[in-house]
């Protein structure tokens, strides 16, 4: 492949040719045996699962929350996340089935969190409960946003402690479900992830900003 | 690749290589291609970059968001496939409960080992880094000087292809013209930090990493490494015609499957087996070495790991390259009673003066950094510059508390966003909402983090041994560790955060975040444990990695350092592994061995 001075962008679809193209050159005697692969687990993917395959929340190991739960979920998800001119909402890219998929997770860490997001769910509907005599769900949006801002204050009040625990990491799932998908990654405004022919640095108007043109 | 079973065991090789990393695929790669019959043993299964390697894909993809697991410790798509800190049925345990005293033992049973995943940072040992005691009086000079490793050092960087670029700087060897690829230009928060750091007197130039930034001249190199050699040459030349150039995407943690990087299985084992000198045993879990009653050693035990079975193979030579903890193990497990503490061990300092790197970090935000215009920075899937360690002046005049330096690595850019990424931002920036996606999009790509990578000192308080109550799932009896950080790199830590402050500082920046001094084996860089010396009393090997007590047993890999440079490892252990290699052959064509 020459270097070509000019930088052309180079689709995925080709790039992903050139790998094929290696890949195909290769050949594999009967009997190799690659990944292998790991069934729906107590114990996590193991230590050599198929890295190229792309996997389904749920496959794995079995989910967590209920319907109710979802429903709760999803109205907090799309607070923190909601739909605005450049994006969609968090729970419209699959952010709810990814955090139900972490805090079923058989890891240390997906356990501690799930001993943070389930009893947090439910307290917001308690909360709700008592405040507004509904649940977090069927609350009016401005409801919601009364306790949400409780718990996301910077310095939250000493009876809301705990929730605004739960809340931040909730943020943190969310934003981490996110940001991590592909329509997530445009609305960072993150570009790469395609093949180029050429890296030539950052351009002259990103240069200019930072005093280095 | 092609690989043999036990059925297919040649009744005697020539050579037998234990590991199949940067150290195994150097050494079967020179033998092989100068026509010795070699055995390689891997203890983990086969790997095949090309059709292996998540290239392109998205954290969605993958279980987790692909973030990192006790299964898979550096995420999902990493490359470590049956290895990390801690595997299954293949224990070791820690001489002391106390956090600091630890050492955590990173392993990848798999073809290819550790170089899959690394770094592929390639910095060569300075002058002084080869007589660290004639500078400063602490630890132990090698029995070689640069000049000795740097014909090596341009073979190897010819060979595997490093960009890079030379600024003459103190100890930071320059490398003869036509050596190095052309390094890829700063990203836009490397270059901030390139002008700030200027101030503190740091250096920020162009890193040398192994990945190709344009095809490897295949018409000019092979003749400069196997001169007089038309066959080797003809081999490399095809393999170097089969590696593409970087397409600047896809993180060099994963492999590579167009073999734009380094990786032991696409750039040392292919011409290796093209010669057809070469049989490749995976699933061999090597437990001892056998002597024969002339004081020679006559081959090695494995398991079978397919077949739980113990299997021989027999060599003239054995070379352990195995990484410096697994080699010191077999050493330490063959036992025999012309050696019983051990192979090669009548100086008893087998599991010595184990060393690894200082690493600590210190992050910050850069408002300069925000609302930047979009632009592509994956660029060749790690930082492209660095900073090396500037400061040899003021320490030999004794200004500094701490006698070894540190070189910086420096991260910055608007990477793939991970999920530790965004949900760290997400707590950085804080409160819900439309106002919420905003701010994350002011901030994403706004933070630097620069990164201390430093030189430990060996010490007596630094070593491994033989558990004498644990086996592992093969019946090997395994490691335990002592470890012990000594002051000087304590405070060299310390040191890198008050500098690394200074340049967030110098370019407008708040700290958001400091790691202290990481525990032992953290940074994967560890060496030593079989150290090279001019006296037998003192050391195991000399200064081709041949152990004094048995003439025809080699170490290959890191083992053997009796210092561990800032510079990452793995460019001197592939230099050093040809150089040994050289030697063997030129005693195999002796007869000596």
């Amino acid at each position: 492949m020459a270097t070509i001075n000019d930088s052309i962008r180079v689709d995925r679809r080709t790039a992903l040719k050139w790998v094929l193209a290696a890949s195909a050159a290769l050949q594999l005697p009967a009997g190799t045996t690659l990944a292998q692969g790991t069934a729906k687990s107590a114990t996590g993917y193991g230590k050599d699962p198929n890295l190229l395959k792309i996997y389904q929340v749920g496959e794995l190991w079995p989910l967590t929350l209920n319907e109710h739960q979802r429903a709760t979920a999803t109205v907090l998800s799309d607070l923190i996340i909601p739909a605005d001119d450049e994006s969609p909402a968090a729970s419209k890219v699959g952010v709810v089935d990814f955090i139900d998929e972490w805090i079923s997770a058989p890891y240390p860490n997906n356990q501690s969190d799930k001993s943070v997001v389930v009893p947090g769910l439910a307290w917001l509907d308690q909360e709700s409960q008592r405040r507004f005599k509904n649940n977090f769900a069927a609350l009016m949006e401005k409801e919601r946003v009364a306790i949400c801002d409780d718990i996301s204050a910077a310095k939250p009040a000493a009876q809301f402690e705990q929730a605004a625990k739960f809340f931040a990491r909730y943020r943190a799932l969310t934003a981490g479900g996110y940001y991590t998908t592909p329509v997530g990654m445009k609305d960072l405004r993150y570009v790469g992830n395609v093949a180029m022919t050429t890296y030539d640095g950052p351009p002259p108007e990103v240069l200019k900003k930072l005093g280095l043109a | 690749m092609p690989l043999i079973d036990t059925a297919g065991l040649q009744k005697e090789y020539d050579v037998i290589v234990v590991g199949s990393g940067a150290a195994g695929g150097q050494t079967a790669y020179t033998l092989t291609l100068d026509g010795a019959k070699v055995l390689m043993l891997e203890a983990g299964r086969n790997y095949v970059p090309e059709i292996e390697t998540p290239m392109f894909h998205t954290p969605d993809q993958a279980p987790l968001r692909g973030t990192s697991t006790l299964d898979k410790e550096f995420g999902f798509y990493d490359a470590t496939i049956d290895g990390g800190w801690q595997i299954p049925g293949e224990p070791y345990s820690s001489a002391s409960t106390d956090a600091d005293r630890q050492f955590w033992w990173w392993r990848a049973r798999m073809l290819g080992g550790r170089t899959n995943h690394w770094g592929r940072i390639s910095l060569r040992n300075g002058p002084y880094d080869f007589k660290p005691k004639s500078r400063d009086g602490l630890g132990f000079d090698w029995p070689i000087s640069y000049e000795d490793v740097a014909p090596y050092y341009d073979k190897v960087e010819m060979l595997v292809g490093i960009h890079g670029d030379n600024n003459g700087l103190e100890n930071t060897p320059d490398s003869p013209t036509g050596c190095l690829l052309p390094p890829p230009k700063p990203r836009a928060g490397e270059a901030l930090i390139q002008k700030h750091a200027k101030k503190t007197g740091v250096p920020v130039i162009p890193v040398h990493r192994a990945v190709l930034t344009q095809q490897l001249d295949f018409k000019r190199i092979p003749a400069l490494l196997h001169p007089g050699n038309p066959r080797a040459q003809q081999i490399v030349a095809d393999s170097m015609r089969s590696r593409a150039p970087c397409f600047w995407a896809t993180d060099c943690g994963r492999g590579c499957s167009i073999k734009a990087n380094y990786q032991s299985t696409t750039v040392h084992l292919p011409p290796a087996m093209a010669s057809g000198n070469l049989d490749i045993l995976p699933n061999a879990m090597v437990r001892e070495v056998e002597m024969g009653k002339n004081g020679r050693a006559t081959g090695v035990v494995f398991i079978d790991k397919t077949t739980g079975k113990e299997v021989r193979a027999k060599g003239r030579i054995i070379v352990l390259a195995a990484s410096a903890c697994e080699t010191v193990r077999i050493l330490l497990n063959s036992k025999s009673t012309q050696f019983p503490q051990g192979l090669a061990n009548s100086s008893g300092k087998v599991g010595k003066y184990l060393m690894d790197t200082v690493g600590a970090s210190v992050s910050g935000q850069i408002p300069l950094l925000e609302d930047v215009p979009p632009h592509n920075e994956d660029g060749a899937g790690g930082m492209h510059v660095y900073a090396p360690w500037w400061l040899y002046k003021e320490q030999l005049a004794g200004k500094l508390d701490f006698a070894r330096g540190y070189h910086i690595e420096i991260g910055a850019g608007r990477d793939m966003p991970t999920f530790g990424g965004a949900s760290g931002l997400a707590n950085h920036v804080g409160g819900y909402g439309k106002k919420f996606k905003q701010d994350m999009r002011r901030y994403y790509g706004s933070f630097v983090s620069l990164v201390c990578r430093g030189e430990m000192i060996p010490n007596e308080d630094s070593y491994c041994e033989i558990d004498p109550n644990k086996k592992d799932q093969y019946g090997i009896p395994t490691l335990r560790f002592h470890w012990q950080w000594s002051e000087h790199e304590k405070r060299q830590a310390l040191h890198s955060h008050q500098a690394f402050t200074e340049i967030i500082q110098n370019m407008g920046g708040r700290v958001t975040s400091k790691q202290d001094l990481l525990p032992g084996g953290f940074i994967i860089h560890e060496v030593g444990g079989a150290i090279m010396g001019s006296n037998p009393k003192s050391s195991v090997v000399n200064q081709w990695g041949q152990t004094w007590d048995v003439k025809n047993l080699f170490l290959t890999d890191g083992a053997p350092f009796p210092s561990n440079a800032d510079k990452n490892p793995t460019l001197t252990i592939m230099a050093l592994a040809w150089r040994s290699a050289d030697y063997m052959l030129a005693a195999l064509k002796r007869k000596e061995l």
